[in-house]
Protein backbone atom coordinates (compact mmCIF):
# COMPACT_ATOMS: atom_id res chain seq x y z
CA UNK A 1 0.00 0.00 0.00
CA UNK A 2 1.30 2.74 -1.04
CA UNK A 3 0.88 6.30 0.94
CA UNK A 4 -1.31 8.15 -1.55
CA UNK A 5 -3.74 5.84 -1.28
CA UNK A 6 -4.35 6.22 2.41
CA UNK A 7 -7.77 7.91 2.89
CA UNK A 8 -7.17 12.06 3.60
CA UNK A 9 -9.01 13.45 6.64
CA UNK A 10 -11.78 14.99 4.89
CA UNK A 11 -12.77 11.46 3.05
CA UNK A 12 -14.22 10.08 6.74
CA UNK A 13 -17.93 11.41 7.11
CA UNK A 14 -16.68 14.22 9.33
CA UNK A 15 -20.07 14.01 11.17
CA UNK A 16 -20.04 10.53 12.44
CA UNK A 17 -16.58 10.49 13.72
CA UNK A 18 -17.16 13.65 16.11
CA UNK A 19 -20.56 11.67 16.77
CA UNK A 20 -18.27 8.67 18.44
CA UNK A 21 -15.43 11.07 19.86
CA UNK A 22 -18.50 12.81 21.40
CA UNK A 23 -20.41 9.29 22.59
CA UNK A 24 -16.57 7.93 23.73
CA UNK A 25 -16.05 10.95 25.65
CA UNK A 26 -19.15 11.16 27.38
CA UNK A 27 -18.88 7.46 28.72
CA UNK A 28 -15.14 8.43 29.95
CA UNK A 29 -16.46 11.18 31.99
CA UNK A 30 -19.16 9.17 33.45
CA UNK A 31 -16.93 6.78 34.73
CA UNK A 32 -14.95 9.82 36.29
CA UNK A 33 -18.41 10.84 37.58
CA UNK A 34 -19.67 7.93 39.23
CA UNK A 35 -15.74 6.75 40.67
CA UNK A 36 -16.73 8.97 44.22
CA UNK A 37 -19.21 6.70 44.24
CA UNK A 38 -16.95 3.84 43.65
CA UNK A 39 -14.68 5.02 45.79
CA UNK A 40 -16.77 5.24 48.97
CA UNK A 41 -18.23 1.89 48.39
CA UNK A 42 -14.40 0.46 48.13
CA UNK A 43 -13.23 1.97 50.90
CA UNK A 44 -16.39 0.23 53.17
CA UNK A 45 -16.11 -3.21 51.42
CA UNK A 46 -11.93 -2.80 51.89
CA UNK A 47 -11.87 -2.19 55.24
CA UNK A 48 -15.05 -4.58 56.08
CA UNK A 49 -12.66 -7.97 53.97
CA UNK A 50 -9.79 -6.77 56.87
CA UNK A 51 -12.34 -6.05 59.88
CA UNK A 52 -14.82 -8.62 59.26
CA UNK A 53 -13.12 -11.84 60.75
CA UNK A 54 -12.97 -10.10 63.51
CA UNK A 55 -16.85 -9.92 64.14
CA UNK A 56 -17.28 -13.68 62.94
CA UNK A 57 -14.88 -14.89 65.79
CA UNK A 58 -13.53 -12.59 68.48
CA UNK A 59 -16.49 -9.57 68.27
CA UNK A 60 -18.89 -9.95 71.23
CA UNK A 61 -20.98 -6.41 71.13
CA UNK A 62 -21.32 -6.01 74.57
CA UNK A 63 -17.74 -6.45 75.15
CA UNK A 64 -16.85 -4.05 71.84
CA UNK A 65 -19.07 -0.89 72.89
CA UNK A 66 -19.82 -1.70 76.65
CA UNK A 67 -16.01 -2.75 78.31
CA UNK A 68 -13.21 0.36 79.15
CA UNK A 69 -10.85 -2.74 78.92
CA UNK A 70 -8.45 -2.12 75.71
CA UNK A 71 -6.06 -4.67 75.44
CA UNK A 72 -5.31 -6.58 72.68
CA UNK A 73 -1.92 -7.03 73.84
CA UNK A 74 -2.76 -8.99 76.49
CA UNK A 75 -1.39 -12.86 75.83
CA UNK A 76 -3.79 -14.59 78.38
CA UNK A 77 -7.19 -12.89 78.15
CA UNK A 78 -7.09 -10.27 75.45
CA UNK A 79 -9.83 -7.93 75.43
CA UNK A 80 -11.27 -5.46 72.77
CA UNK A 81 -13.77 -2.74 74.40
CA UNK A 82 -13.70 0.50 72.95
CA UNK A 83 -15.69 2.09 75.91
CA UNK A 84 -12.92 4.23 77.14
CA UNK A 85 -11.75 5.18 73.39
CA UNK A 86 -15.34 6.13 72.58
CA UNK A 87 -15.11 8.38 76.40
CA UNK A 88 -11.71 9.97 75.09
CA UNK A 89 -12.71 11.32 71.46
CA UNK A 90 -15.83 12.29 72.90
CA UNK A 91 -14.36 14.27 75.55
CA UNK A 92 -12.17 15.85 73.12
CA UNK A 93 -14.69 16.48 70.52
CA UNK A 94 -17.21 17.88 72.74
CA UNK A 95 -14.26 20.37 74.15
CA UNK A 96 -13.13 21.17 70.91
CA UNK A 97 -16.43 22.19 70.14
CA UNK A 98 -17.05 24.16 73.46
CA UNK A 99 -14.67 26.26 71.77
CA UNK A 100 -15.27 26.11 67.79
CA UNK A 101 -18.73 27.31 68.41
CA UNK A 102 -19.10 30.30 69.67
CA UNK A 103 -15.71 31.56 68.49
CA UNK A 104 -16.35 30.73 64.83
CA UNK A 105 -20.37 31.41 64.92
CA UNK A 106 -19.57 34.74 66.07
CA UNK A 107 -16.22 35.09 63.88
CA UNK A 108 -18.71 33.96 60.71
CA UNK A 109 -21.40 36.76 61.41
CA UNK A 110 -18.41 39.27 62.18
CA UNK A 111 -17.49 38.47 58.72
CA UNK A 112 -20.39 38.06 56.77
CA UNK A 113 -22.35 41.37 58.23
CA UNK A 114 -19.97 43.66 59.96
CA UNK A 115 -16.98 43.70 57.92
CA UNK A 116 -16.78 44.76 54.60
CA UNK A 117 -14.27 45.48 51.61
CA UNK A 118 -10.91 45.24 52.26
CA UNK A 119 -11.26 43.79 55.85
CA UNK A 120 -13.60 41.49 54.78
CA UNK A 121 -11.34 39.89 52.11
CA UNK A 122 -8.51 39.79 54.65
CA UNK A 123 -10.24 38.10 57.16
CA UNK A 124 -11.58 35.57 54.61
CA UNK A 125 -8.19 34.75 53.75
CA UNK A 126 -6.69 34.56 56.91
CA UNK A 127 -9.84 31.92 57.82
CA UNK A 128 -8.57 29.65 54.70
CA UNK A 129 -5.03 29.76 55.61
CA UNK A 130 -5.86 28.91 59.37
CA UNK A 131 -7.77 26.25 57.55
CA UNK A 132 -5.03 24.80 55.65
CA UNK A 133 -2.61 23.91 58.90
CA UNK A 134 -1.93 19.95 58.79
CA UNK A 135 -2.75 18.20 61.65
CA UNK A 136 0.13 17.19 62.41
CA UNK A 137 1.81 20.49 62.49
CA UNK A 138 -1.41 20.86 65.15
CA UNK A 139 0.11 17.98 67.11
CA UNK A 140 3.26 18.92 67.02
CA UNK A 141 2.17 22.56 68.32
CA UNK A 142 -0.09 20.53 71.40
CA UNK A 143 3.19 18.83 72.28
CA UNK A 144 5.46 22.05 72.31
CA UNK A 145 3.90 24.79 73.05
CA UNK A 146 1.07 23.93 74.68
CA UNK A 147 2.08 21.16 77.05
CA UNK A 148 4.47 23.52 78.82
CA UNK A 149 2.06 26.38 79.49
CA UNK A 150 -0.73 23.77 80.62
CA UNK A 151 2.03 22.22 83.20
CA UNK A 152 2.40 25.78 84.28
CA UNK A 153 -0.31 27.87 84.00
CA UNK A 154 -2.41 25.10 86.69
CA UNK A 155 0.27 23.15 88.23
CA UNK A 156 -0.39 19.86 86.92
CA UNK A 157 1.94 17.24 86.32
CA UNK A 158 1.05 16.06 82.62
CA UNK A 159 -0.03 18.90 80.07
CA UNK A 160 -0.77 15.83 77.19
CA UNK A 161 -4.61 16.06 78.21
CA UNK A 162 -8.10 16.63 77.44
CA UNK A 163 -7.80 20.13 77.50
CA UNK A 164 -4.51 20.11 75.35
CA UNK A 165 -6.19 18.14 72.96
CA UNK A 166 -9.80 19.83 73.03
CA UNK A 167 -7.99 23.51 72.34
CA UNK A 168 -6.12 21.98 69.61
CA UNK A 169 -8.94 20.66 67.74
CA UNK A 170 -11.11 23.77 68.14
CA UNK A 171 -8.55 25.48 67.24
CA UNK A 172 -7.96 23.52 64.46
CA UNK A 173 -12.02 23.32 63.34
CA UNK A 174 -13.14 26.44 63.72
CA UNK A 175 -11.89 28.34 60.47
CA UNK A 176 -13.66 25.25 58.77
CA UNK A 177 -16.83 26.01 60.89
CA UNK A 178 -16.32 29.90 60.07
CA UNK A 179 -16.03 29.43 56.31
CA UNK A 180 -19.37 27.28 55.71
CA UNK A 181 -21.24 29.46 58.24
CA UNK A 182 -20.03 32.59 56.77
CA UNK A 183 -21.19 31.25 53.27
CA UNK A 184 -24.51 30.02 54.77
CA UNK A 185 -25.37 33.53 56.21
CA UNK A 186 -24.21 35.10 52.63
CA UNK A 187 -27.06 32.35 51.02
CA UNK A 188 -29.63 34.18 53.09
CA UNK A 189 -31.42 36.66 50.65
CA UNK A 190 -30.43 40.64 51.16
CA UNK A 191 -34.17 41.31 50.48
CA UNK A 192 -34.87 39.57 53.45
CA UNK A 193 -32.31 42.38 55.32
CA UNK A 194 -33.04 45.27 53.55
CA UNK A 195 -37.16 44.46 54.23
CA UNK A 196 -35.95 44.64 57.97
CA UNK A 197 -33.80 47.75 58.07
CA UNK A 198 -36.37 49.00 55.94
CA UNK A 199 -39.30 48.61 59.16
CA UNK A 200 -36.33 50.50 61.15
CA UNK A 201 -34.43 47.52 62.17
CA UNK A 202 -30.65 47.86 63.85
CA UNK A 203 -27.99 45.61 61.59
CA UNK A 204 -27.88 43.72 65.10
CA UNK A 205 -31.65 43.15 64.70
CA UNK A 206 -31.75 42.34 61.25
CA UNK A 207 -29.18 39.66 62.09
CA UNK A 208 -30.82 38.12 65.86
CA UNK A 209 -34.12 38.12 64.13
CA UNK A 210 -34.00 37.81 60.20
CA UNK A 211 -30.73 36.41 59.13
CA UNK A 212 -29.99 33.81 61.82
CA UNK A 213 -33.41 32.36 61.96
CA UNK A 214 -33.03 31.85 57.83
CA UNK A 215 -29.48 30.75 57.82
CA UNK A 216 -30.11 28.29 61.04
CA UNK A 217 -30.19 24.89 59.12
CA UNK A 218 -26.75 26.13 57.38
CA UNK A 219 -25.35 26.96 60.71
CA UNK A 220 -26.55 23.70 62.10
CA UNK A 221 -24.91 22.10 59.42
CA UNK A 222 -21.56 23.83 59.70
CA UNK A 223 -21.64 22.81 63.40
CA UNK A 224 -22.39 19.16 62.68
CA UNK A 225 -19.34 19.20 60.04
CA UNK A 226 -17.10 20.79 62.91
CA UNK A 227 -18.01 17.77 64.91
CA UNK A 228 -17.09 15.10 62.10
CA UNK A 229 -13.63 16.77 61.37
CA UNK A 230 -13.24 16.71 65.40
CA UNK A 231 -14.05 13.03 65.17
CA UNK A 232 -11.95 11.36 62.75
CA UNK A 233 -8.60 13.46 63.53
CA UNK A 234 -5.93 11.83 63.78
CA UNK A 235 -2.38 12.55 64.23
CA UNK A 236 -3.47 15.98 66.27
CA UNK A 237 -5.15 13.66 68.92
CA UNK A 238 -2.48 11.11 69.29
CA UNK A 239 0.11 13.94 69.62
CA UNK A 240 -2.00 16.14 72.18
CA UNK A 241 -4.06 13.66 74.46
CA UNK A 242 -1.42 11.76 76.25
CA UNK A 243 -2.28 8.48 74.56
CA UNK A 244 -3.39 6.50 78.06
CA UNK A 245 -6.02 4.69 78.05
CA UNK A 246 -8.49 6.28 80.44
CA UNK A 247 -12.40 7.29 80.65
CA UNK A 248 -11.94 10.71 81.89
CA UNK A 249 -13.33 12.59 84.87
CA UNK A 250 -11.27 15.67 84.53
CA UNK A 251 -10.08 17.89 81.55
CA UNK A 252 -6.76 17.15 83.35
CA UNK A 253 -6.61 13.06 82.28
CA UNK A 254 -4.97 12.31 79.18
CA UNK A 255 -7.29 10.28 77.41
CA UNK A 256 -6.87 7.95 74.10
CA UNK A 257 -9.05 9.04 71.16
CA UNK A 258 -10.39 5.74 68.37
CA UNK A 259 -8.63 7.00 65.54
CA UNK A 260 -5.30 7.85 67.00
CA UNK A 261 -5.34 4.06 68.66
CA UNK A 262 -5.39 3.06 64.94
CA UNK A 263 -2.09 4.93 64.40
CA UNK A 264 -0.55 4.04 67.12
CA UNK A 265 -1.20 0.15 66.91
CA UNK A 266 -1.35 -1.07 63.05
CA UNK A 267 2.11 -0.44 62.49
CA UNK A 268 2.75 -3.14 65.25
CA UNK A 269 0.24 -5.81 64.86
CA UNK A 270 0.43 -8.71 62.52
CA UNK A 271 -1.71 -8.95 59.18
CA UNK A 272 -5.23 -11.25 59.89
CA UNK A 273 -4.39 -11.22 63.43
CA UNK A 274 -7.51 -10.75 65.66
CA UNK A 275 -6.00 -7.26 67.15
CA UNK A 276 -5.41 -5.99 63.51
CA UNK A 277 -8.53 -6.98 62.43
CA UNK A 278 -10.31 -5.45 65.53
CA UNK A 279 -8.21 -2.01 64.34
CA UNK A 280 -10.15 -2.41 61.22
CA UNK A 281 -13.49 -3.02 63.19
CA UNK A 282 -12.80 0.40 64.75
CA UNK A 283 -12.03 1.94 61.66
CA UNK A 284 -15.83 0.29 59.79
CA UNK A 285 -17.54 1.91 63.32
CA UNK A 286 -15.92 5.60 62.42
CA UNK A 287 -16.44 4.99 58.60
CA UNK A 288 -20.49 4.70 59.73
CA UNK A 289 -20.52 7.46 62.42
CA UNK A 290 -18.82 9.88 59.87
CA UNK A 291 -21.05 8.87 57.08
CA UNK A 292 -24.29 9.40 58.73
CA UNK A 293 -22.29 12.67 60.56
CA UNK A 294 -21.72 13.81 56.80
CA UNK A 295 -25.36 12.41 55.38
CA UNK A 296 -27.60 14.40 58.47
CA UNK A 297 -25.29 17.64 57.57
CA UNK A 298 -26.16 17.54 53.49
CA UNK A 299 -29.94 16.71 54.25
CA UNK A 300 -29.94 19.57 56.90
CA UNK A 301 -28.49 21.86 54.62
CA UNK A 302 -30.12 21.08 51.36
CA UNK A 303 -33.65 21.64 53.52
CA UNK A 304 -33.31 25.16 53.61
CA UNK A 305 -32.30 25.45 49.89
CA UNK A 306 -35.12 23.98 49.02
CA UNK A 307 -37.53 26.41 51.72
CA UNK B 1 -35.33 67.85 65.15
CA UNK B 2 -34.96 64.27 64.83
CA UNK B 3 -33.59 63.87 68.09
CA UNK B 4 -33.11 60.33 68.63
CA UNK B 5 -35.25 58.72 71.45
CA UNK B 6 -33.81 56.73 74.18
CA UNK B 7 -34.96 53.11 72.83
CA UNK B 8 -32.59 54.32 69.64
CA UNK B 9 -29.54 55.54 71.64
CA UNK B 10 -30.14 51.75 73.45
CA UNK B 11 -30.35 50.29 70.40
CA UNK B 12 -27.51 51.82 68.98
CA UNK B 13 -25.32 51.35 72.14
CA UNK B 14 -26.04 47.28 71.66
CA UNK B 15 -24.96 47.15 68.24
CA UNK B 16 -21.57 48.96 68.72
CA UNK B 17 -21.58 46.53 71.73
CA UNK B 18 -22.23 43.34 69.55
CA UNK B 19 -19.96 44.60 66.65
CA UNK B 20 -17.20 45.03 69.07
CA UNK B 21 -17.66 41.79 71.17
CA UNK B 22 -18.12 39.84 67.67
CA UNK B 23 -14.40 41.89 66.18
CA UNK B 24 -13.22 40.13 69.69
CA UNK B 25 -14.05 37.31 68.80
CA UNK B 26 -12.95 37.32 65.24
CA UNK B 27 -9.36 38.18 67.18
CA UNK B 28 -9.53 35.44 69.64
CA UNK B 29 -9.93 32.93 66.51
CA UNK B 30 -7.16 34.41 64.64
CA UNK B 31 -4.72 35.59 67.52
CA UNK B 32 -3.50 32.59 69.04
CA UNK B 33 -2.87 30.84 65.72
CA UNK B 34 -0.55 34.02 64.62
CA UNK B 35 1.28 33.63 67.93
CA UNK B 36 1.86 30.07 67.39
CA UNK B 37 2.83 30.31 63.91
CA UNK B 38 5.57 33.40 64.99
CA UNK B 39 7.05 30.82 67.61
CA UNK B 40 7.84 28.21 64.98
CA UNK B 41 9.44 31.06 62.86
CA UNK B 42 11.16 32.29 65.88
CA UNK B 43 12.49 28.75 67.16
CA UNK B 44 12.48 27.00 63.88
CA UNK B 45 13.97 29.90 61.44
CA UNK B 46 17.48 29.36 62.91
CA UNK B 47 17.56 25.72 62.10
CA UNK B 48 17.23 26.20 58.52
CA UNK B 49 19.96 26.85 55.95
CA UNK B 50 21.04 25.35 52.69
CA UNK B 51 22.37 22.20 54.89
CA UNK B 52 19.48 21.48 56.52
CA UNK B 53 17.60 21.23 53.47
CA UNK B 54 19.67 18.85 51.21
CA UNK B 55 21.33 16.79 53.57
CA UNK B 56 20.52 13.17 55.29
CA UNK B 57 19.32 12.95 58.66
CA UNK B 58 22.54 11.99 60.82
CA UNK B 59 22.90 10.50 64.62
CA UNK B 60 19.59 8.68 64.85
CA UNK B 61 17.69 11.51 63.32
CA UNK B 62 19.08 13.73 66.02
CA UNK B 63 21.34 15.85 63.26
CA UNK B 64 21.91 16.65 59.59
CA UNK B 65 18.83 17.99 57.23
CA UNK B 66 15.72 16.77 55.86
CA UNK B 67 16.45 16.31 52.25
CA UNK B 68 15.07 12.43 52.03
CA UNK B 69 11.45 13.75 53.44
CA UNK B 70 11.60 17.01 51.19
CA UNK B 71 11.73 14.66 48.34
CA UNK B 72 9.62 12.02 49.41
CA UNK B 73 6.61 14.57 50.23
CA UNK B 74 7.35 15.96 46.19
CA UNK B 75 6.71 12.35 45.03
CA UNK B 76 4.35 11.37 46.81
CA UNK B 77 2.40 14.60 45.46
CA UNK B 78 3.58 14.24 42.44
CA UNK B 79 1.93 10.73 41.84
CA UNK B 80 -1.05 11.82 43.77
CA UNK B 81 -1.60 14.22 41.45
CA UNK B 82 -0.73 12.31 37.97
CA UNK B 83 -3.78 9.67 39.67
CA UNK B 84 -6.25 12.37 40.80
CA UNK B 85 -6.46 15.11 38.45
CA UNK B 86 -7.65 13.70 35.46
CA UNK B 87 -10.14 11.71 37.25
CA UNK B 88 -11.43 14.29 39.28
CA UNK B 89 -11.23 16.56 36.27
CA UNK B 90 -13.63 14.08 33.87
CA UNK B 91 -15.69 13.68 37.54
CA UNK B 92 -16.14 17.71 37.15
CA UNK B 93 -17.10 17.66 33.51
CA UNK B 94 -19.47 15.32 33.71
CA UNK B 95 -20.77 16.65 36.78
CA UNK B 96 -21.03 19.99 35.48
CA UNK B 97 -21.53 19.70 31.69
CA UNK B 98 -23.33 16.29 31.82
CA UNK B 99 -25.51 15.29 35.06
CA UNK B 100 -29.00 15.62 34.94
CA UNK B 101 -30.45 16.65 37.86
CA UNK B 102 -31.46 13.69 39.60
CA UNK B 103 -31.19 11.29 42.65
CA UNK B 104 -27.87 9.62 40.85
CA UNK B 105 -25.91 13.19 40.52
CA UNK B 106 -27.50 13.69 44.19
CA UNK B 107 -25.65 10.50 45.28
CA UNK B 108 -22.19 11.01 43.26
CA UNK B 109 -22.34 14.80 45.09
CA UNK B 110 -23.10 12.62 48.48
CA UNK B 111 -20.49 10.72 47.81
CA UNK B 112 -17.99 13.56 47.14
CA UNK B 113 -18.99 15.07 50.45
CA UNK B 114 -18.22 11.70 52.64
CA UNK B 115 -15.03 11.12 50.59
CA UNK B 116 -13.58 14.45 51.68
CA UNK B 117 -14.92 13.56 55.48
CA UNK B 118 -14.38 9.83 56.18
CA UNK B 119 -11.55 10.14 58.65
CA UNK B 120 -7.69 10.45 57.71
CA UNK B 121 -7.12 7.02 59.33
CA UNK B 122 -9.73 5.17 57.90
CA UNK B 123 -8.34 6.36 54.60
CA UNK B 124 -4.84 4.77 55.38
CA UNK B 125 -7.00 1.59 56.40
CA UNK B 126 -8.81 1.44 53.15
CA UNK B 127 -5.33 2.07 51.27
CA UNK B 128 -3.65 -1.29 53.71
CA UNK B 129 -6.45 -3.41 52.88
CA UNK B 130 -6.62 -2.08 49.09
CA UNK B 131 -3.58 -0.94 47.84
CA UNK B 132 -1.06 -2.72 49.96
CA UNK B 133 -2.82 -5.90 50.57
CA UNK B 134 -4.93 -6.77 47.47
CA UNK B 135 -3.47 -5.17 44.73
CA UNK B 136 -0.36 -6.23 46.31
CA UNK B 137 1.51 -2.89 45.57
CA UNK B 138 3.51 -3.34 48.83
CA UNK B 139 4.17 -0.47 51.20
CA UNK B 140 5.00 2.00 48.47
CA UNK B 141 4.86 5.36 46.97
CA UNK B 142 2.49 4.56 44.90
CA UNK B 143 -0.07 2.59 47.78
CA UNK B 144 0.83 5.65 49.29
CA UNK B 145 0.31 8.15 46.71
CA UNK B 146 -3.12 6.31 45.24
CA UNK B 147 -4.34 7.05 48.90
CA UNK B 148 -3.71 10.74 49.00
CA UNK B 149 -5.18 11.11 45.62
CA UNK B 150 -8.41 9.16 46.41
CA UNK B 151 -8.59 11.25 49.79
CA UNK B 152 -7.88 14.91 47.92
CA UNK B 153 -9.88 13.86 44.95
CA UNK B 154 -12.96 16.15 46.23
CA UNK B 155 -10.48 19.20 45.94
CA UNK B 156 -9.67 18.77 42.45
CA UNK B 157 -13.38 18.08 41.61
CA UNK B 158 -15.20 20.45 43.13
CA UNK B 159 -12.61 23.16 42.21
CA UNK B 160 -12.64 22.16 38.94
CA UNK B 161 -16.63 22.27 38.57
CA UNK B 162 -16.93 25.68 40.33
CA UNK B 163 -14.85 27.10 37.36
CA UNK B 164 -16.47 24.83 34.46
CA UNK B 165 -19.43 26.54 36.05
CA UNK B 166 -18.19 30.04 35.95
CA UNK B 167 -18.30 29.68 32.00
CA UNK B 168 -21.27 31.33 31.15
CA UNK B 169 -23.85 29.39 29.30
CA UNK B 170 -24.30 31.85 26.27
CA UNK B 171 -20.65 30.18 25.68
CA UNK B 172 -21.82 27.05 24.87
CA UNK B 173 -24.72 27.63 23.28
CA UNK B 174 -23.02 29.78 20.45
CA UNK B 175 -20.96 26.96 20.09
CA UNK B 176 -23.48 24.23 19.66
CA UNK B 177 -25.12 26.86 17.20
CA UNK B 178 -22.21 26.40 15.06
CA UNK B 179 -22.77 22.73 14.82
CA UNK B 180 -19.77 21.63 17.26
CA UNK B 181 -20.37 18.77 19.38
CA UNK B 182 -20.71 18.68 23.24
CA UNK B 183 -16.67 17.72 23.32
CA UNK B 184 -16.16 19.88 20.96
CA UNK B 185 -17.47 22.32 22.71
CA UNK B 186 -16.02 21.65 25.79
CA UNK B 187 -12.63 21.08 24.59
CA UNK B 188 -12.64 24.19 22.53
CA UNK B 189 -14.35 26.70 24.80
CA UNK B 190 -15.72 25.83 28.00
CA UNK B 191 -11.95 24.45 29.29
CA UNK B 192 -9.78 26.87 28.16
CA UNK B 193 -11.93 29.21 29.88
CA UNK B 194 -11.66 27.45 33.15
CA UNK B 195 -8.25 26.24 33.09
CA UNK B 196 -6.55 28.66 35.50
CA UNK B 197 -9.33 28.16 37.97
CA UNK B 198 -8.66 23.95 37.60
CA UNK B 199 -5.01 25.28 38.24
CA UNK B 200 -6.24 26.87 41.62
CA UNK B 201 -7.86 23.72 42.37
CA UNK B 202 -4.66 21.78 41.48
CA UNK B 203 -2.32 23.91 43.60
CA UNK B 204 -4.88 23.66 46.53
CA UNK B 205 -4.33 19.67 46.40
CA UNK B 206 -0.83 20.27 46.47
CA UNK B 207 -1.21 21.89 49.60
CA UNK B 208 -3.44 19.32 51.05
CA UNK B 209 -1.47 16.53 49.93
CA UNK B 210 1.71 17.69 51.09
CA UNK B 211 0.26 17.98 54.88
CA UNK B 212 -1.00 14.66 55.13
CA UNK B 213 0.47 12.33 57.85
CA UNK B 214 -2.21 9.44 58.78
CA UNK B 215 -2.79 8.12 55.14
CA UNK B 216 0.68 7.35 53.77
CA UNK B 217 1.79 6.08 57.68
CA UNK B 218 0.69 2.40 57.09
CA UNK B 219 1.09 2.69 53.17
CA UNK B 220 4.27 3.88 52.15
CA UNK B 221 6.14 6.69 54.25
CA UNK B 222 8.91 4.80 56.39
CA UNK B 223 10.14 5.98 59.73
CA UNK B 224 13.53 6.42 58.22
CA UNK B 225 15.53 5.29 55.53
CA UNK B 226 19.10 5.41 54.79
CA UNK B 227 18.47 5.03 50.87
CA UNK B 228 16.61 7.82 48.65
CA UNK B 229 13.94 5.60 47.14
CA UNK B 230 14.65 4.06 43.50
CA UNK B 231 11.33 3.88 42.01
CA UNK B 232 7.07 4.16 42.71
CA UNK B 233 7.57 0.40 44.54
CA UNK B 234 10.07 1.86 47.02
CA UNK B 235 9.22 3.02 50.02
CA UNK B 236 10.35 6.61 51.04
CA UNK B 237 10.65 9.65 53.76
CA UNK B 238 8.22 11.98 54.25
CA UNK B 239 7.88 15.51 55.76
CA UNK B 240 4.69 15.33 57.89
CA UNK B 241 5.81 11.65 58.70
CA UNK B 242 9.26 13.03 59.47
CA UNK B 243 7.71 16.07 62.22
CA UNK B 244 5.66 13.34 63.91
CA UNK B 245 8.85 10.89 64.44
CA UNK B 246 11.24 13.53 65.78
CA UNK B 247 9.07 15.36 67.79
CA UNK B 248 7.77 11.85 69.60
CA UNK B 249 9.82 8.81 68.24
CA UNK B 250 13.44 9.97 68.81
CA UNK B 251 15.04 10.19 72.50
CA UNK B 252 17.52 12.77 73.20
CA UNK B 253 15.92 14.99 70.25
CA UNK B 254 17.79 18.98 70.54
CA UNK B 255 14.49 20.93 71.03
CA UNK B 256 15.01 23.28 68.05
CA UNK B 257 15.10 20.40 65.47
CA UNK B 258 11.17 19.72 65.16
CA UNK B 259 10.58 22.95 64.92
CA UNK B 260 12.92 22.87 61.90
CA UNK B 261 10.93 20.47 60.26
CA UNK B 262 7.53 22.16 61.39
CA UNK B 263 8.39 25.29 59.84
CA UNK B 264 9.58 23.83 56.70
CA UNK B 265 5.90 21.45 56.21
CA UNK B 266 3.74 24.81 57.32
CA UNK B 267 5.92 27.01 54.85
CA UNK B 268 5.19 23.99 51.81
CA UNK B 269 1.37 24.21 52.70
CA UNK B 270 0.71 27.78 53.21
CA UNK B 271 2.73 29.09 50.19
CA UNK B 272 0.94 26.65 47.70
CA UNK B 273 -2.53 27.81 49.73
CA UNK B 274 -1.44 31.58 49.26
CA UNK B 275 -0.49 31.28 45.58
CA UNK B 276 -3.77 29.28 44.82
CA UNK B 277 -5.22 32.17 46.76
CA UNK B 278 -3.70 34.93 44.69
CA UNK B 279 -4.65 32.93 41.53
CA UNK B 280 -8.11 33.06 42.33
CA UNK B 281 -8.50 36.49 43.26
CA UNK B 282 -6.42 37.75 40.20
CA UNK B 283 -8.83 35.54 37.75
CA UNK B 284 -11.70 37.12 39.75
CA UNK B 285 -10.28 41.09 38.92
CA UNK B 286 -9.20 39.80 35.13
CA UNK B 287 -12.95 37.91 34.50
CA UNK B 288 -13.79 39.41 30.77
CA UNK B 289 -17.65 38.50 31.23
Amino acid sequence: MTKEKVPARQDFDQLNRDWFIDKAVQVLVFLGGISAIVFIIGIFVFISREGLGFIFEDFSFTEFFGSPNWRPTSESNPTYGILALVAGTASVTGLAMLVAIPFSLGAAIYIAEFASGKKREFLKVTVELLAAIPSVVWGFIGLAIMNPIIIQTFNVPVGLNVLNAGVILGLMAAPIMTSIAEDALKAVPDRYREAAEAMGATRWQVIYKVVLPAAKNGLLGAVLLGVGRGFGETMAVLMATGHSINIPTSVFDSVRALTATIAAELGETAVGSPHYEALFTIGIFLFVITFIINLSADLIVRGVRKG
Amino acid sequence: MFEASSLNRKNLRNERLVKASLGLMTGLLILPVVLILSTLLYKGGPVISFEFLFASPTNGMTAGGIFPALLGTILLVLVALIASVPLGVAAAIYLSEYAPDNWFTRAINLAIINLAGVPSIVHALFGVGAFVIFFKFGTSILAASLTLAIMTLPVVIVATRESLQAVPQAFREACWNMGATRWQTIRRVVLPNAITGILTGVILEVSRTSGETAPIMFTGAAFFLPLLPQGVLDQTMALSLHLFVVSTQVPDMPEELPYGVALVLISIVLIMNSLSIALRMYLRGRKKW
